[in-house]
């Protein structure tokens, strides 16, 4: 039997000089999910800021997601909507990247409204799980990940890997 | 054909009798990120809280947790080396902890985040749903993992342990 290979790296990006985004474009469509690992820091003055995804360009109100976190003294749970889907929660601390672990289920399908389920671990803020929806039937061709879309950006060293995750 | 990325590097079943500890040593340097995938339970009688150690280092560890348990959440936070709730022998006889723990850019020079997911399960009585942030405030490679239950207990026999090792390219 041929061994076949199911996580397959589509890309790697890792920053080299702060920048206010990272896009994955041309994604194949061969894959049954992805997942998106990324290792962060924030260009702010002590904030927290969330991995926020925009696909295939769309800035539309067409975004929403529902979220569960911990601060280390309580836990809360809340929703959003907006032009964009929020996943986890990135720190600013130099030295201290954060990881977080995004899956993008069946998105090369046109029939559907995509998820997004992520988990964020900000060890010095953070903890959370996070679903989230593109409300388009579009496949994902490409992805933007910024924090929030604010003025802020990923520092040097910050690391994104794209995963393909191929079915049987 | 496309390049493998997930590489099963060791693997540890406990035997009759149990052990005390579960180390990995002597990891290469080659991956990018490492996971390790654990099925586990205790000798001890009350839950314990896992603990875990990078390069027979137990310091400059901490951690924030989100924990449900069947009816109500909480979150926690620490500066130590404990990880996630464990099945004990108070729980429902031969069940075991499931845990996920997500070790990106290990080899590298920054401090070392990582990710700790698990579950226990009680046969529908209280148990636990854990997802924690944890940061091993240390630049060095991380060469070796050494998981404990806590307290003196062991983890006993048939608890699994295997190590991953997962590349980008």
């Amino acid at each position: 039997m041929a061994v076949q290979f199911t996580y397959v790296p589509i890309a790697t990006q890792t920053i080299g000089s702060a920048t206010s985004s990272v896009t994955f474009s041309s994604i194949p469509s061969t894959y049954q999910d992805l997942v998106l690992v990324s290792s962060v820091t924030n260009s702010s003055s002590g904030s927290n800021y969330s991995l926020s995804f925009r696909f295939n360009g769309d800035t539309g109100s067409n975004y929403s997601d529902t979220y569960l976190y911990g601060n280390g003294s309580s836990a809360a749970s809340g929703r959003e909507s907006g032009t964009f889907v929020n996943i986890g929660n990135t720190t600013s601390i130099t030295g201290t990247f954060t990881p977080t672990i995004t899956h993008i289920m069946n998105y090369a399908n046109t029939t559907t409204y995509k998820t997004v389920m992520g988990r964020g671990n900000n060890s010095g803020a953070y903890v959370m799980g996070a679903v989230g929806l593109w409300r388009s039937t579009a496949a994902i061709t490409s992805m933007v990940i910024a924090p929030e879309f604010s003025a802020n950006n990923w520092n040097a060293g910050s690391t994104f890997t794209l995963y393909g995750i191929a079915s049987a | 054909m496309a390049n493998p990325t997930l590489f099963q590097l060791a693997t540890t079943t406990v035997g009759s009798g149990g052990v005390s500890s579960v180390t990995f040593s002597s990891i290469p340097a080659t991956y990018t990120d490492l996971i390790i995938k654990a099925s586990l339970r205790t000798d001890n009688a009350s839950n314990l809280t896992g603990l875990i150690t990078f390069n027979g280092s137990s310091s400059s560890f901490s951690f924030r947790q989100l924990e449900g348990n069947g009816a109500s959440v909480a979150s926690y936070n620490g500066t130590t080396n404990a990880t996630n709730t464990e099945n004990g022998t108070g729980t429902t006889a031969s069940t075991f902890s499931s845990f996920e723990f997500y070790i990106p850019n290990y080899a590298g020079s920054n401090n070392k985040s990582f990710s700790v997911d698990s579950v226990t399960e009680n046969n529908a009585t209280t148990a636990y749903a854990d997802l924690s942030a944890n940061l091993w405030s240390n630049t060095a490679a991380i060469t070796s993992i050494a998981l404990a239950p806590g307290s003196t207990a062991n983890f006993v026999q048939y608890s699994t342990f295997t190590l991953y090792g997962v590349r980008n390219y």
